[in-house]
This record gives C-alpha cells, structure tokens and sequence, in this order.
C-alpha cells in the first residue's frame, strides 16, 4: 500500500505569539514551529498502516524552508521520502489554494490512501484534506479514531488489482460520544483525530537514516501552478487580540490566603463545600 | 435567486437539531442585514416532520430534499445533493453549523463550484458594505476578520453557540415547504455508513455528578493526577478532563468533557490548567460555578469562569485541599 501524509508546520503551542505590524498575521521570527499536532497522529497511523501492510510511505508539506524540520522529523520515524511544496507563491494560501498545490504534488504519486490531520493550530478551518479529496476525485471521511484495512478475498490477476480491491472499515468520531463505522474503498483520503494512536518519537538511527533519505523541493511551477490556480477564496483582512469578556471575579495572594478565601465563596455563595 | 441567502438545516432522529436553528437564527440575522430573503434546505429520508418544524420560522421557503440514497448521511451523497440545490437556486451565502457532518462535506462542496468556505465563525460585521467574517486563529488567542475573495455562493459554518436557538423568529403562517428533487448517480456514492453507536464502556456518567474536577494540559504529567484526585475525594467530586489528557490516556475516555465527550453542567466545576477552547466550553459552560485555576492570565476559560486564580496550580490545589479538610471536619 502507498501512503501519503500531508504535514503542517504551526507554531508551537506554548509559544508567544505577537501580531506583525500590519495586523494581518503573527510575526514568525523568534517563533518555535512544530508538527501541527493532529498531523503527528496522522503520520503514526501512516506509518504503523506502512508497517502492518507493507508499501511505501511519503509525506508532504506545503512551507517555506524550516518546514524542511518537520518533514525531516518524518522521515526520522520511519516515512521513506519526503516532498516540499516550497515557493514564494506559496506564502499565506488558504485552504483552497494549499489543496491545489498538493493535489498537483500528489496526483502524479497515485497513493492508495492520504492522511491529514483534521485541522491546523494556526487557521483551524479543518478544510485542507478534504478539499484535496475533491480536487483528486476520492472518497473521504474525517474526525477518524481507527482504520482496519480489508483484504478482498476475491482471485485477482495482478498485485494492482489486489491493491485497487482493498477497502477501509473506519471509524469516525461523532458528537457526545458517539462513533460510526464506514466503509470506504481505496484510493481515499481520511483526516485523522488526536489520540487516534500514541505517537512515537524518532529513535537515533531514524535521525541517523533520515539523512539519506529523498526529500525533493517542488516549486509552482515545477507543479504546473499557475497565479490563476492559486488565487484566494478568501482574505484574511486583520488579525488581533479579542476583548475579553472575563467576568470572573479574581483571587490573588499567597496559595493559603487564596485557599482560604475560594473555600469561603465556595461554601458562602456557591454553597458546595 | 442570487441575493438570497440558504441555510442547511441538520436533523437528529426526526427532530431539528440545535445546532439547525442556531443556523437559522444567523441565515434570519444576515437576511434582515442584507435586506434579502431566507430560505432553508433540509436533506434526507422521510423527513416531513423536520421540514414542518422549520417551517414555523419565519422563511421563506423550506426545501425538503427526500431520497432514499440521503437516508443516511454520507458526503458522497449529500454533496451531489446540495450541490444541484445550489445551483438551481443561486444563493449568495450557504450558511452551515459547523458540526462534525458539515465538516465532512462542507469544504468538498465549496470548493465543487471553485468557492471559498469561510469556517468555525463567531458571527459576522457589516463594514462598507462588505460582510467580514469573524474567527478564532491560533487555538482562540487572536481573532481574524475574514472576507470572501472570488465569486459566490459563498459558504460560512458558524461555531456553535455563535447564534442563539431562541433568537429564531416564528413567522405568522408557517413557511411553504417545496418537495425538491435530485438525481443522484448510485455508482458514486462509494461510502458506505454503518451503525451509530456509543463506545461501549461508559462507566462513568458525568452528567450526575454535582461538583467536578477537572484536569488539562497544565497538569503536565500522569502522576500530578493524584493531587487532583485528592481536591476531588476533598469535595466529593467526580474526575473529569480535556481532550488531550484523554488523548494521551492518563485518563480513561469516559473522563472526558467536551464536544467529543460529555457534556457536564455540575454546580461546581473546578477546572485545572485547562486553556478553556471551545470544544471544552461547550461541554461546561451550564456548570452553575466555575472556578478556574491556570498560570495563564489569557487562557479563554477564565470567560467562563466564577472564580479565577492565576497562579501556578501546583500551589494552589495541595493549599485548597488542605483548607477544604478544615472547613469540613474531615
């Protein structure tokens, strides 16, 4: 099975983020950037399918050049190459306009399956794998929990047949605590929900092989892009730090003093303790 | 008619969700904005029922889709459905809630006419005439003003809670409800969905406790788990969490508070290190007290929140513990 996972790089979580001049973005130096965290769930579920099934793993991602750590990362835990959609084009495309450029990256590798994280720490449209899944022509599911691969019984011909008569069973997450289970054939694509799996961390010798391993640069026009392709769906106009509307009412002092004064409005207003 | 504006209405066992009239509610606002009318689409299997149901808001038509192929929902056949609504109606703006199914097809929609979907809004300005969408970036800490670029229908989900269900206007008759119809090729509809179920281990119910704890990021590791079970046996509270302690299994899946677990509302909700996203808040958000403990002065959950303390919880909770044995004798 080929397998293809879409990375993002996104900021770190604990780190301090200050909106650029402009007030239309965050400033990205002195920033610490990561794997988008659901894209780390995505790539484990990747690479254990790689694992139990056989097959090639790939991973891509869309970035200017430090999202070469990120894909460099993958490649240490065990992907076996790695694509860079890296143009100055590339700067600040939304949803639609990422989807583009990977469905030209991707199209050409033919993957049975693609993974995404479901959505992103830094815009959060959760749009990106299944706007890829419609410019490929494939099946899709999001919010997955869990993916069991069914063999076909069926006499084929040819490994590619066999390939082509796989399907997925896979289990989507609903609201409150529901699930559901689908069946899906291959080629498709699945966005993958945090706590799918445990993810690894890449062992020393992966760091050390990841070295070796292809990781090729693919600019727009490499892809075929045209400015036309690539234009906005949509504009962010301003980026900013929302008013709060804290009405809480806030206890400051030494940890006993505090405790001692919760314990009050606890017991005297809330009336719990 | 290409002013207008349609609303996609979801329906759970025969009855409108909240979630459909809460899109409702916004597909009402903008409509009086932009001096346009509203009308809703409703999709599926025997549906007369939902479809009555929104036909008591003031609309100005209810669209009921009925298929057999859209008995249960997968975007295979919802988006071919849709989309030939959308294109013999021509609305301007395709409003959604944005709950997990739209997440599903909503994008694969959109972007089947080439059109953008603004996502997750938490409500919309009219500036110089322009519509600009507004939303959270990066996890909740900064807000973006968004507008569309390129040519409608332009689509927009809007976060739950953005709009109010009681906010929807009933009109004096009930609106007209039109049978539509669809052809839908069977060959492409390549999913298929099972069952609905619940994971079969729901040992803990949440939704019965009268006070609870619970645990978030900030608790760093599984075994400062102890010092909040302590404030909890203190109070006689049951354990909750945020997703990512889930996640990460320190805590079983049953534990959990949100969009994707349970939805609590205790008189007293004591939150620890928990930022406070949206997917959490929706969970809570009707607990009668909240207290919240974060080193975060920031952290959304403090909008919440009765009670705030920022300070780090390490100190805060063993002194809490300590005073709560006092005032209660134990």
């Amino acid at each position: 099975m080929k397998i293809a996972v879409c990375l993002k790089q996104v900021q770190a979580r604990d780190a301090v983020l200050k909106i650029n001049s402009a007030g239309t973005w965050i400033v990205s130096a002195d920033v610490s950037f990561v794997l988008n965290e659901p894209d780390i769930y995505a790539l484990e579920e990747g690479l254990r399918l790689k694992e139990k099934h056989g097959g090639e793993l790939l991973v891509a991602s869309l970035g200017p050049a430090r999202a070469q750590q990120a894909l460099k990362e993958a490649l240490a835990k065990g992907a076996d190459r790695a694509l860079h959609l890296d143009d100055p084009a590339f700067e600040g495309l939304d949803a639609y306009g990422a989807a583009q450029a990977l469905a030209k990256a991707l199209a050409p590798e033919k993957p049975d399956l693609i993974l995404t994280g479901l959505q992103s720490d830094d815009l959060g449209l959760a749009q990106t794998g299944v706007i890829l899944a419609e410019f490929l022509g494939l099946p899709h599911s999001t919010i997955i929990m869990e993916i069991e691969v069914q063999e076909q019984s069926l006499p084929s011909t040819s490994l590619r047949e066999a390939e082509q008569r796989r399907s997925l069973k896979v289990k989507r997450e609903l609201e409150g605590g529901w699930f559901q289970w689908l069946e899906i054939p291959l080629p498709a694509l699945l966005t993958i929900q945090s706590g799918i799996n445990k993810p690894r961390y890449a062992t020393l010798s992966g760091i050390m092989k990841a070295k070796t391993k292809p990781l090729k640069k693919l600019t727009a026009a490499a892809l075929g892009l045209m400015p036309a392709d690539l234009a906005p769906r949509q504009k962010i106009l301003k980026v900013y730090v929302p008013v709060k509307k804290a009405r809480a009412e806030f206890f400051e002092g030494s940890p006993k003093e505090i405790a001692r004064r919760l314990v009050d409005k606890l017991r005297n207003e809330a009336r719990v303790v | 008619m290409p002013d207008d504006i349609l609303v996609f209405a979801e329906h759970v066992g025969g009855k409108l969700s909240r979630a459909a009239w809460e899109v409702v509610a916004a597909g009402q606002q903008l409509a009086l904005d932009l001096a346009v009318p509203v009308s809703c689409v409703i999709l599926g299997h025997a549906i007369s029922a939902p479809a009555a149901e929104a036909a008591c808001a003031e609309l100005q038509e209810v669209l009921a889709l009925d298929s057999h192929y859209l008995a249960e929902y997968t975007s295979d056949s919802t988006t071919p459905a849709l989309a030939e609504i959308i294109r013999s109606r021509k609305p301007r703006f395709v409003l959604f809630s944005h709950t997990y199914q739209v997440r599903d097809f909503a994008p694969k929609l959109a972007a089947s006419f080439g059109c953008g979907l603004i996502s997750d809004c938490l409500g919309y300005r009219r500036e110089r005439g322009r519509v600009v969408f507004v939303r959270q970036v990066f996890q909740g800490k900064f807000y973006a003003d968004v507008e569309f670029a390129g040519e409608p229908p332009w689509f927009v989900t809007f976060q739950a809670g953005a709009f109010r269900e009681d906010a929807v206007r009933r009109g004096a008759s009930p609106a007209q409800v039109t049978a539509a119809s669809v052809t839908l090729d069977p060959t492409a509809l390549r999913i298929k969905a099972g069952e609905r179920f619940r994971a079969a281990r729901q040992a803990v119910d949440l939704t019965q406790a009268e006070i609870i704890v619970a645990v978030g990021r900030g608790i760093k590791a599984p075994e400062n788990l102890e010092m909040a079970r302590q404030l909890a046996e203190a109070l006689g509270a049951e354990l909750g969490a945020s997703r990512p302690i889930c996640d990460s299994g320190w805590l079983p899946m049953d534990r959990q508070i949100g969009s994707s677990g349970q939805t609590v509302a205790p008189k007293l909700y004591i939150a620890l290190g928990i930022s406070g996203a949206i997917q959490h808040q929706v969970g809570m958000k009707g607990s009668k007290t909240v207290l919240a403990i974060n080193k975060d002065k920031e952290a959304p959950i403090f909008e919440v929140a009765t009670y705030g303390v920022v300070a780090d919880l390490f100190e805060i909770v063993p002194a809490l513990v300590e005073e709560i044995k006092k005032a209660t004798g134990s």
